[in-house]
Parts: C-alpha cells; sequence; structure tokens
C-alpha cells in the first residue's frame, strides 16, 4: 500500500506552515508524527493535495512547567518524551501513567500528544487524560493564537476544531493547586491496541480533601467523554469507600458504550466503574503509603 | 509486477514534483530523487536493495519493518522517505559486515531466537534500540520494549532470552559498561 499523490513541504518557521496551510485553502494536512494520518493515506481515508509537514519546526519539542506551574507540552513533544518525563511523576501521576500505555513502543517514537488531540479519535488515550486535567490546545493562525478548551477541541469523532489555516502550537494543563494525584487506566487487548475502555483521574487534593476533579473517559462513547458530574462527587470531601463508590457509579452513568467485537456495553460499563474505583483506591492508599504509584498496567 | 519503487517512477509524470534526499543509511550517505509519497520501507527495500528490511502487515502495527531513526526505533512503513532527508537510518544489515555476527545476531543464534525469521530483523532493531540505552536490561523491560513487535512463530519466549543474551554477550565485549548511545536518550 502507498498513499496517494501529495505536495509535500517541510517548512522551517510556523509563520511559512501557516501561509502553506492558507494557500492550501482546506486540501492542506498537518503532518506531525504520522502514526495516525500515514496509515490514514495508505488506506486511502484522506487525500490531501498538500501535506505540510511540521518536524522541521524549531522549538516545539517540549514539555516545561512554567514558573506558575502551568504544564506545556509543545506539538512535537513525542510520546516517548511524555513515557520518559522526569517531570511528569510529580507534576501530573496521570499523565505519567498514560504515557507507557498509548499506542506500542516504536509508534510512541514519534507519535504526539498534541498530534493525538488533534486526530480526536473517541478511542484515544491523551483526549480522555487532557479532558480529567482541564487542558486545553493554544491554535495559530494568521491572525494570532487563541486557546481552545479540550472539551471545545473535540467536536466529534475524527473532528477538531482549528480552522484549515491553523497549526495546534501546544497543549496546556493549568496549575494545580494543591497536590496532585491520580491516574490512568486502559483495558487493551493487546500492546497497540486501542482502549476497550479508558479511564483518566486528575486529582488535587488540600490535606485529605479533594479540592479539584476531573474524570475522562475513552472508548465509550462517539467520542472523549468529560464525566463531570462524577467528579464533581468527590470535591470538597475526603476519599472514603463511599465517595469512591459514588464516582464509580456516577462516572460508569456517562459511559455511552455500545457492544462491539471488545465487549458488550455492559462490560464496558463494568470496566469503567472497576477502573474509577481502582484509581481512587490506589490514590488514597498512596497518600497514607507514600511512593505507591498508580501507574500499573491494567490486565 | 515492478517494485513499488520502479511503479512509482517510472511513468514519472512531468507535473509530479521529486525531491532529492540525502540520508546517511547504516553509515553511507545515499542520495536519491524520490517522490514525497514514497514510504521509507519501500525506498530501503526497492530502492536500496536492503530488503533486511521486511513488511509485514503494511498497516503500522507488525513491527517487521523498525529500522533505527536517528537511533531511535520507527516503523519505516509509517514515515515518507522524504522526512529521512538528513537523517541516520540503520537497518538490520548496518548490524555488522557481512562475514561476522552483532552480538544481537549471535544471541538470536544461541537460542533459538527465531522460526521462519520474517520478524527477527525488525525484533533485532528494537532490541538494538534497547541495549543501547540500557546495557542490562530485565527480562520485564525487555518485553516491554518488544511489545510493538509481533512474531507469529515463537512464542517469543526464545526471543527475549536471545535479547538477553545478547546483553550478556555486549556487556562481556564491553568490560567497562560503558554502551555507545547512537544520540537516543
Ligand atoms: C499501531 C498503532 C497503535 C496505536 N495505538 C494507539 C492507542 O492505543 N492510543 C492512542 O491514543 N493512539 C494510538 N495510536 C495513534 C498514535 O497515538 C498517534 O501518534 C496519534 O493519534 C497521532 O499523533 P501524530 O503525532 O502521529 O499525528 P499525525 O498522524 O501526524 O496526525 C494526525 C492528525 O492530526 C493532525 N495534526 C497533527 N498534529 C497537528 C498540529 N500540531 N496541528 C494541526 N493538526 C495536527 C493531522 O493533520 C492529522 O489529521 C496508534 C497508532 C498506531 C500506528
Ligand atoms: S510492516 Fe510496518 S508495522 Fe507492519
Ligand atoms: S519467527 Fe516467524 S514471525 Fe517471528
Amino acid at each position: 500500500m502507498y498513499p496517494p499523490r501529495f505536495r509535500y513541504e517541510a517548512p522551517r518557521s510556523i509563520d511559512e506552515a501557516i501561509a502553506l496551510l492558507q494557500s492550501g485553502g482546506g486540501e492542506a494536512k498537518v503532518l506531525a508524527g504520522g502514526q495516525s494520518l500515514v496509515p490514514l493515506l495508505k488506506l486511502r481515508f484522506a487525500s490531501p493535495e498538500l501535506l505540510v509537514d511540521i518536524n522541521n519546526l524549531p522549538g516545539l519539542d517540549y514539555h516545561r512547567v512554567d514558573a506558575d506551574g502551568t504544564l506545556r507540552i509543545g506539538a512535537l513533544c513525542r510520546h516517548v518524551d511524555l513515557e520518559r518525563s522526569t517531570i511528569l511523576p510529580t507534576r501530573s501521576p496521570t499523565m505519567a501513567a498514560a504515557a507507557p500505555l498509548v499506542a506500542d513502543p516504536i509508534v510512541r517514537t514519534r507519535g504526539t500528544l498534541v498530534g493525538s488531540l488533534c486526530h480526536a479519535d473517541p478511542q484515544g488515550d491523551w483526549a480522555a487524560v487532557v479532558t480529567a486535567l482541564g487542558g486545553s490546545i493554544v491554535a495559530q493562525g494568521p491572525n494570532g493564537r487563541r486557546t481552545i478548551p479540550v472539551a471545545d477541541f473535540v467536536t466529534g469523532p475524527f473532528q477538531n476544531a482549528l480552522a484549515y489555516d491553523e497549526v495546534a502550537v501546544e497543549a496546556v494543563i493549568p496549575p494545580a493547586k494543591g497536590t496532585v494525584a491520580g491516574g490512568y487506566l486502559k483495558l487493551e487487548r493487546r500492546v497497540g491496541d486501542f482502549a476497550t475502555a479508558g479511564v483518566a483521574v486528575a486529582l488535587e487534593l488540600n490535606g485529605s480533601t479533594v479540592t479539584r476533579a476531573g474524570i475522562g473517559l475513552t472508548g465509550v462513547g462517539s467520542s472523549t467523554i468529560n464525566a463531570t458530574e462524577a467528579a464533581q462527587a468527590l470535591v470538597g470531601k475526603p476519599l472514603s469507600a463511599e465517595t469512591r463508590a459514588g464516582a464509580a457509579e456516577l462516572a460508569a452513568a456517562a459511559a455511552q458504550p455500545k457492544t462491539d467485537h471488545r465487549g458488550t456495553a455492559a462490560y464496558k460499563r463494568h470496566i469503567v466503574a472497576t477502573f474509577v474505583e481502582r484509581i481512587l483506591t490506589r490514590v488514597d492508599e498512596s497518600t497514607q503509603l507514600p511512593g505507591n504509584g498508580s501507574t500499573q498496567r491494567a490486565a | 509486477m515492478t517494485s513499488l519503487f520502479e511503479e512509482i517512477h517510472e511513468p514519472a509524470p512531468t507535473d509530479v514534483p521529486t525531491r532529492r534526499v540525502t540520508i546517511t543509511v547504516n553509515g553511507q550517505r545515499r542520495t536519491v530523487e524520490v517522490e514525497p509519497r514514497l514510504l521509507l520501507a519501500h525506498l530501503l527495500r526497492h530502492g536500496l536493495r536492503l530488503t533486511g528490511t521486511h513488511t509485514g502487515c503494511d498497516t503500522s502495527n507488525c513491527g517487521a519493518c523498525t529500522v533505527l531513526f536517528d537511533g531511535a526505533p520507527i516503523k519505516s512503513c509509517t514515515m515518507l522517505a522524504v522526512q529521512a532527508d538528513g537523517h541516520e537510518v540503520t537497518t538490520v544489515e548496518g548490524l555488522a559486515g557481512p562475514s561476522e555476527l552483532h552480538p544481537i545476531q549471535e544471541g538470536f543464534k544461541d537460542e533459538h531466537g527465531l522460526q521462519c525469521g520474517f520478524c527477527t530483523p525488525g525484533m533485532m532493531m528494537a532490541a538494538k534500540a534497547l541495549l543501547d540505552r540500557n546495557p542490562d536490561p530485565t527480562e520485564e523491560e525487555v518485553r516491554f520494549a518488544l511489545s510493538g513487535n509481533l512474531c507469529r512463530c515463537t512464542g517469543y519466549q526464545n526471543i527475549v532470552k536471545s535479547v538477553l543474551r545478547a546483553a550478556e554477550l555486549m556487556r562481556s565485549a564491553d568490560p567497562a559498561g560503558k554502551t555507545t548511545v547512537d544520540g537516543w536518550a
């Protein structure tokens, strides 16, 4: 298999990339890690007239924490950079837990978090994580930059809010006010398969009281699900068997799974509840027993 | 059937621009004219006749086409050849000279790490990326690093043993415990 014909440009600056997208007039596509786009080209599900390869844009491969605690992930930060990050385990245990579960190790060499968000696969991992963390995407176009909350960014399956002449330059996670905790669990049939169901939980705690909570679900709906009611049920209280069970039940109710080759709807709903409960239990245990991470792969 | 490389090149319609790219393949600088849609796997196999790199699934799933790109493992069926311009690519042919074996190849020989051999080049390149970074991996680390490479024959047991054996051979060949990190940290 090989892709249809296209023109190819590899600009050296963002302005040049934007100008190329403008000249493409909606028939151009950005190429980042290529781990979703190249397979789509080969299957002829996508046939852009022009590919704008952003891999040569300088200074976009970062992930860093600003002085105010904002976490920024540049458009060329690869999955593997996040997997090996020394920043994430303390700054965002939810992201640290998710990174080694995205795709497979070889895909992770090239694929990017920002590309994943742009691709908006209803079964992708990062959109659920960034949703749980209340993050946004910074888009740059001919008229400058704008920030789009991830909930508004993913507009449907494989659809995002970018204009045809905009490049997503970074993902932004707002500063945390208390202690950060959380995790990501994914049920997959084998490595490299998309999630049968995946759950991201991101918490901020003040002492033992939850001050902010976010829960994102993947694989159980036609796009990423923001389980706001489940998350809200945790806020203002310490974690307890009761709050954990309550949040698990509300998250399962928020899921809209369909029966398919990966499992029945009822089974997937059950997984969502189990994962919410499991992540919250591990957080609870790790706040009592320091060093107990919540990064295990779900079996 | 003409090869894909020729198929894409022979009619060469005048309105289809090609690009001249220079790629360092197994230490040698190679300059080629490619149509942007040519995949790196096809350039290697059909253009440069380096048929050690296999294409199995052709859908980014199996890892048979794994090569090192600036020292890091990538699926060469999922990258355009033009994207390799100015970069270094190492294929299984680059592991050792024609009359010698790399310790990874020794390891696969010693521990019977292959049956049909189709997945082997990809397995070896994924193993090289791991051992360059981590000269003394645990069994679990080997399994994790190879988890993007599928094998239909072996059941993986002997592949894992082979990589552990290779690690041992490489460490004993390099008693100071130094490893070459090909720009991949
Ligand atoms: C075998 C395999 C298994 C996988 N398993 C998983 C999995 O389990 N979970 C998961 O989440 N993903 C999985 N993926 C997908 C992978 O994570 C991709 O890396 C990711 O979806 C897309 O990121 P990319 O950088 O490769 O983007 P690309 O493939 O380059 O682009 C994807 C889309 O986003 C657009 N785009 C990308 N970056 C930008 C930007 N900066 N600005 C504007 N538009 C942009 C492109 O135009 C394109 O439409 C898998 C892929 C493969 C091949
Ligand atoms: S041929 Fe490239 S991943 Fe299978
Ligand atoms: S040895 Fe046959 S596929 Fe691995």
